[in-house]
């Protein structure tokens, strides 16, 4: 193995801040970690900790603050940079080459060679005292895309020490992996930090983090809260920082249930994939929350009820009436609307006007013959955009030109001109002002004060309590928790981790 | 930074942006006007009547197969049938003029063009594979089956039928021949089709972002396989007007010529990204196109280098749009 014999560098990170399109991720992070220290970032959905995992990474820039290396002052513009500092950021994504094999990956760009050639045999040594010391068990000659994301997982860590290595930055490592392969990892992060390699670890997993990590800082809102001997927290402690209290946001409050609101929308036993079976009921002039970590399958659960995806097991109900091969036409016309989670991917044309983009769902009410009106058009998706309060100085503007808040109000507007007796929500505020989140929130609460039945996803589980009625929350694809309005975060935060145990 | 500061960067940043976004929609129309002009200065030919009329066309068969471009590239796709539709629905086209004479054999030939889009983009949708690749492979079937119908040879009308097979090239209104007058009807109806239509508006989203229009209710599929059927229509006109010209049709009718339309229609500052552009851009490349031919004719230039400044224009006209594109963004 190529270990350089020069000591990993100490990494010393000052006033490191980060926003996309005006929306803070990151502010004015302060972190120093010694060289051979395995340091945990634990936090929310959304806290900054893979932002911060990034920047490291070389994958985004900051756009503020300093980031030292060893004492050297130094930008990172990109991937070379940190790979020449020594730094290898393992993602959740994977930024493997699919279509070559494993030995191939390891040594890209790195083979063994003489006058161009290469040494194929040297290169199977190399790997193979790779495997010795990291104890995995991995074919060479295997295809990359066809390993399970586990084993992927492996051949970048293989790939980061045959680069030599000596900062591993690991984005939710052992998200994807078996116990006993988790167990492995770990077992490796400790004889890599007894080694001389700095290992910065991100995870979900609070018991995992206090065992390995020596040090942990807790990031909230984008805001570094404590940096800390792991040895002095419980998990318990930690959720506590994690949690906290925002006050920058006054949330409205829903209107209660009428208690002779009837069940609107149902779910049974809906599944698909990750999702196994959930149940759940929205009443008239409910807001229905659904939290969980990412990958909990809660927008996959909102996708499958306005049919996006089709399920494979269960039945959604509207009224009472089984909506059989839902697709979202189907769903549509049954008088359910989606809000989905990416704007850009999933919810707007970018290229498109306002006014097409809010017009775009009910286009069939607004013609005569095969011709659009357009001083109906014009007429109605002014009146709805005035509902929501787009800020737009013509609805004529192409819909790239506004704010993420506008964009998402446009969204919004869209949906409201088909009237919809059940509203999805997915992320009703990602990526959105603070003026403009306020805004939809009192949307939502009067949507739900006029009679329509409302299911939110949302990362942030403040939005999430203090906006709807009750709040499921998911693991795994599975409901694990139900929890009433103004239930403790804690609580909501600890079912969803699952692995908390008692919290004070 | 000041709050002033802030929104004085803001506005300078969009009025730039803004003097981008219009210098990229009617650039193109500056263009078309500088080489208009500089024709009428250089040549004293170019205005006359004759020419004017000669020009368009010439232009008729491109600027069709350039509309039916349009349709499919904004919302998505592209189609390379398009010049084998062309000739496998003129062949049919002449060979039942064969038997129920001229009105009849023409309409059969549009009837064949529409059906070819149906099935072109059928497939397109149900295989589900690139609409590149799957073209590409179509096209070569249909120029084969262009060849199994004709058995290789050259299919003409009969003998007492070719004056009235003809009809295409005789003079109409304004002097303009009647393929002329066919490439601007159908334009302009196609043109307010993607415009001012339900189904426009659905071709526009689709292109834009599929995924968006499936989730507001759109079926994508039926928009692409319509946008194919728009597409084959225009080919098979454009086959009646080459057909009409030379008397004849064959197999190998065009060939290419799919790759001019394209060519037009990125000329005129349709997106090949899809949700954008427009049907009077798509005219307005043909048009530029023709007009480097005309004016390389009237000038006695050497036309083989037609090709080349032809092929310059198309790299231009891509790159200013790829830069006006990142400037606005």
């Amino acid at each position: 193995m190529q270990r350089s014999s020069t000591k990993a560098p100490a990494i010393s990170l000052r006033g490191v801040g980060k926003s996309y399109s005006g929306v803070s991720v990151l502010q004015n992070v302060d972190l120093d970690i010694a060289p051979g220290e395995v340091h945990s970032l634990v936090g929310e959905n959304g806290a900054g900790k893979s932002t911060l995992l990034k920047i490291l990474g070389g994958a985004i820039r900051a756009d503020h603050g300093t980031l030292t290396f060893d004492g050297e002052r130094t930008a990172i513009h990109g991937p070379r940079d940190a790979i020449r500092h020594g730094i290898s950021l393992i993602s959740q994504e994977g930024a493997l080459v699919p279509a070559l094999t494993v030995l191939e990956n390891v040594f890209l760009g790195r083979w063994s060679q003489r006058l161009g050639f290469r040494r194929a045999r040297e290169d199977r040594e190399r790997f193979d005292r790779l495997l010795e010391f990291t104890g995995f068990d991995v074919d060479p000659d295997r295809r990359v895309d066809r390993l399970p994301t586990g084993t992927q997982q492996q051949v970048e860590i293989l790939r980061s020490l045959a680069r030599g290595a000596q900062v591993l930055a690991m984005d939710e490592p052992t998200a994807v992996l078996t116990e006993h392969e988790k167990e492995n990892l770990l077992g490796l992060i400790r004889r890599l930090a007894a080694g001389g390699t700095t290992v910065i670890l991100v995870s979900h997993f609070l018991d995992e983090v206090l065992k390995v990590a020596e040090r942990v800082t807790v990031l909230r809102d984008g805001q570094l809260v404590i940096t800390e001997d792991a040895a002095l927290h419980t998990p318990a402690t930690l959720v506590r920082h994690m949690v906290g209290r925002q006050i920058d946001v006054l949330y409205p409050e829903p209107d209660p249930v009428p208690a002779d609101a009837p069940v609107r929308l149902a779910a049974r036993g809906l599944g698909r994939g990750l999702v196994g079976g959930v149940d759940l009921t929205v009443r008239a002039g409910e807001i229905l929350g659904i939290a969980g970590l990412v990958g909990s399958g809660r927008s996959e659960t909102l996708r499958l009820l306005f049919g996006a995806d089709r399920a494979t097991d269960g039945v959604v109900e509207l009224d009472g009436t089984a909506l059989i091969k839902l697709t979202p036409r189907k769903a549509m016309a049954a008088g359910l609307a989606l809000v989905p989670e990416s704007r850009k991917e999933q919810g707007l044309v970018m290229a498109r006007s306002v006014r097409e983009n809010v017009a775009l769902a009910s286009l069939g009410g607004r013609r005569y013959g095969p011709f659009v009106r357009p001083a109906a058009e014009r007429s109605a998706v002014d009146a709805a955009s005035r509902a929501v309060d787009i800020r737009a100085a013509k609805t004529d503007a192409a819909i790239q030109t506004l704010s993420g808040g506008n964009q998402q109000k446009a969204l919004f507007a869209k949906w409201l001109l088909r009237k919809p007796r059940v509203l999805l929500i997915d992320e009703p505020t990602r990526g959105v002002d603070v003026a403009a989140k306020t805004q939809i929130h009192k949307l939502i609460v009067e949507l739900a004060r006029e009679g329509m039945a409302v299911v939110v996803v949302s990362s942030e589980i403040e939005e999430l309590l203090e906006l709807s009625h009750r709040a499921l929350v998911l693991r795994h694809g599975h409901v694990v928790g139900e929890f009433p309005r103004g239930a403790p975060r804690e609580a909501v935060i600890a079912a969803a981790f699952g692995d908390v145990g008692e919290t004070t | 930074m000041t709050v002033e500061a802030v929104a004085e960067t803001s506005t300078s940043h969009t009025s730039s942006v803004r003097r981008a976004s219009r210098l990229r929609d009617y650039g193109i129309l500056v263009a078309l006007v500088v080489i208009v002009v500089a024709l009428s200065l250089s040549t004293s030919t170019f205005l006359s009547t004759s020419n004017l009329v000669n020009v368009l066309d010439q232009c008729s068969v491109v600027g069709l197969l350039a509309a039916g471009a349009t349709v499919c590239i904004i919302s998505g796709v592209f189609d390379l049938t398009a010049s084998a539709t062309l000739a496998l629905s003129a062949i049919i086209g002449v060979q039942v003029v064969q038997h129920f004479g001229v009105p009849i054999g023409f309409a059969a030939a549009v009837l064949t063009g529409a059906i070819l889009g149906l099935i072109t983009g059928t497939i397109v949708v149900r295989s589900g594979v690139n609409s590149f690749i799957a073209t590409l492979a179509t096209s070569i079937i249909y120029r084969g089956l262009a060849v199994v119908v004709t058995s290789g040879v050259i299919a003409y009308p009969l003998a007492e039928q070719a004056e009235d097979f003809g009809v295409l090239t005789w003079p109409s209104v304004f002097n303009l021949t009647s393929a002329t007058v066919v490439f601007i009807v159908v334009v302009a109806a196609i043109a307010v089709l993607i415009a001012a239509t339900t189904f426009g508006r659905r071709v526009y989203a689709v292109g834009g972002n599929a995924e968006a229009a499936r989730l507001s209710g759109i079926r994508v599929g039926q928009i692409h396989v319509a946008a194919y059927v728009v597409s084959g229509i225009c080919s098979a006109l454009a086959g009646l007007i080459l057909a009409s010209r030379a008397g004849s049709a064959q197999s190998s009718m065009a060939t290419g010529m799919e790759l001019s339309a394209i060519a037009a229609a990125v000329i005129g500052g349709t997106s090949i990204l899809g949700g954008e552009g427009a049907i009077w851009r798509g005219v307005v490349g043909a048009l530029l196109l023709t007009l480097i031919g005309n004016g390389f004719n009237l000038l006695g230039w050497n036309t083989t280098y037609q090709q080349v400044v032809q092929g310059c224009l198309i790299l231009l006209a891509v790159t200013v749009d790829r830069y006006l594109r990142k400037r606005a963004r």
